[in-house]
């Protein structure tokens, strides 16, 4: 045996399989901190990602929120991009288009004002095959109506769900925003109506006065926080969502270091995401991946999927 | 993968005048990030965690190789109060070379003025240096920077002299025209055919307003707050004159598209 296949065969196993669908590796980009892949394909070689999980599409081109839409706070970031996106069209012609010859999964992240506008763009990508699973953004916390408001309360996130579901041919993920009381009640209200599986946390709702000026710092003034601050707060809730569910949970929120994805592993998580941390280091998902191979090997842990919901 | 995070070498990094400072930074042994266009620019890392953005500095100057990247910047938060106490020989990590900077194909041969407010004047200086060196191979053209400044602390306005013909603006009096850059071309009506310009925004609403008076096209860099520096996190984009092709509204993404743009096509 020569030593490429010694290696090759001594490799731990990241495989991890999320309603149905397998991905070769459990890390994937947090939606809308990635675009489609498109601009980061120059830094990240993304057959490498387990899946690239792209910015909210709306049915219709959206012109998102007045600048300032972002601000660094400490060990974050606040942003109120207000989901700025060229809409299904686009997305379809361009977007999936370039992602079509890449070895990674596709999620979709879905975003609308109306519940007609996300069983809109569902169905428009209902035939898309390079489409394997949607996520659909009810949590996001910039923009005035539809999204949050759909995710906030179990019923109406109960709802939404059900109806996506009706018409969704890929599995789907709901996007729970940690901007609630009680994140059990709200993962199961998405359980019940059906949802394939749960992703968190999206940003928590935040605001940034400049002193100086005394004025808001962001147009919008509240904004999502995000980046490695949150982190400790992503990791409790993923807890939490993982053991009030049966779905799988895709982990996400801070996400710096090999170490931070193995902390939502170890708390249930099947998937994780590294969202705010691309921006500061565009290869953050790689060494994020080769970590947890690194760490598997220490521990000589032969497949990833023994070490999710460990605790 | 042609791009990546370069750990670069500061060379030298000084102060140049009050609360500005000049840091030259040269690529690894064997790496260079080739042919550099002015206007561009590049994300600088904090080695401080807690900042995790990359700030976005205009590039002053640069190699042929583009070897060496000189940054000339003003302390302005807690991001660049770090950067000013880096020393010579430490390392510094930069995102790069982002943004599209100034197509000097439009530019050569022709009366260029340069308009620089404050810190906007450092990236007109690589421009000023590289318009001259076309010029003189083209043999045409004329280039006249317009310095605005407060205070007679004039940072960068003797290189600007070797490379164009200078006209100093101060807000005080102090040196040159007292008024601002707009002030100065009506005093002193220097000839051009088109302008380029960078600075605070009500200096680049003038620069357009003056653009449009006198006919001519006026290429602007803008500057927002931004996150990723590469197009993806949509912070920093500006509104349009027309639908931008990207982002499919009349919205454009200063960082990629820009940060220079034709003064008509972006609505200040």
């Amino acid at each position: 045996m020569t030593q490429s296949q010694m290696t090759e065969k001594n490799r731990p196993d990241m495989s991890v399989e999320i309603a149905g669908v397998r991905f070769q590796n459990p890390v994937m980009t947090a939606s809308g901190t990635f675009g489609s892949g498109i601009e980061y394909s120059e830094f990240v070689d993304l057959n490498r990602l387990g899946a690239v999980v792209t910015k909210g599409v709306s049915n219709i081109p959206w012109e998102g929120n007045a600048t300032p839409r972002v601000s660094e706070t400490w060990g974050g970031m606040l942003n109120a991009i207000g989901l700025q996106n060229p809409g299904i069209d686009i997305f379809v012609e361009r977007d999936l288009k370039f992602l079509e010859p890449y070895d990674t999964k596709v999620i979709v992240n879905v975003c609308g004002k109306s519940e007609q506008d996300y069983l809109d763009v569902v169905e428009r990508l209902s035939d898309e095959k390079r489409v394997d699973m949607l996520e659909i953004n009810v949590s996001c916390p910039n923009v005035k109506e539809g999204a949050i408001a759909f995710g906030v309360h179990a019923d109406s996130l109960f709802r939404i769900t059900e109806k996506i579901k009706k018409v969704a041919k890929q599995p789907v993920i709901m996007k729970l925003t940690p901007n609630v009381t009680s994140i059990p009640e709200l993962a199961r209200a998405a359980e019940a109506g059906g949802a394939d599986a749960l992703s968190l946390i999206n940003t928590i709702t935040g605001m940034k006065i400049d002193v100086e000026r005394r004025c808001f710092v962001l147009a919008n003034r509240t904004g999502g926080l995000s980046g490695p601050a949150i982190h400790p707060v992503a990791v409790r809730m993923v807890y939490e969502a993982a053991h009030s569910v049966k779905i799988p949970v895709i982990g996400m929120g801070g996400i710096a270091t090999a170490e931070d994805a193995l902390e939502m592993i170890l708390a249930g998580a099947s998937g994780v995401a590294v969202g705010a941390m691309n921006f500061s280091d565009p290869m953050t998902t790689i060494r994020v991946i080769e970590g947890i191979e690194a760490y598997m090997e220490r521990h000589q842990v032969s497949k990833i999927t023994d070490l999710i919901g460990v605790l | 993968m042609s791009k990546k995070k370069t750990c670069m070498t500061v060379i030298e990094n000084r102060a140049i005048a009050e609360g500005i400072y000049s840091m030259v930074l040269v690529c690894p042994e064997g790496e260079s990030f080739g042919a550099v266009r002015p206007g561009q620019f590049v994300g600088v890392c904090c080695r401080d965690g807690s900042r995790i953005l990359p700030r976005p500095i205009s590039i002053c100057d640069f190699d042929a190789e583009g070897k060496l990247l000189r940054l000339v910047y003003r302390c302005a938060g807690k991001g660049t109060a770090e950067f000013a106490g880096w020393e010579a020989g430490s390392e510094a990590q930069i995102l790069g070379i982002l943004g599209n900077g100034y197509d000097l194909s439009a530019l050569v041969g022709k009366k260029v003025l340069l308009i620089g407010g404050g810190i906007g004047a450092p990236p007109l200086l690589g421009l000023a240096k590289s318009l001259k060196q076309a010029d003189e191979a083209a043999g045409a053209g004329k280039v006249t920077a317009v310095l605005g400044y407060r205070t007679n602390d004039l940072f960068l306005a003797e290189e600007f002299r070797r490379a164009a013909e200078v006209i100093i603006a101060t807000d005080d009096g102090s040196a040159g025209v007292h008024g601002n850059v707009i002030d100065a071309i009506r005093e002193l009506s220097p000839e051009f055919d088109v302008i380029c310009a960078c600075g605070p925004m009500p200096m680049l609403r003038g620069v357009k307003a003056l653009a449009e008076e006198k006919g001519v096209k006026a290429w602007i860099s803008l500057e927002e707050r931004m996150a990723c520096g590469v197009g993806v996190c949509l912070g920093c984009v500006t509104k349009t004159a027309h639908k931008d092709e990207h982002s499919n509204v009349n919205n454009t993404r200063i960082c990629t598209e820009g940060p220079v743009f034709d003064a008509e096509e972006v609505l200040l």
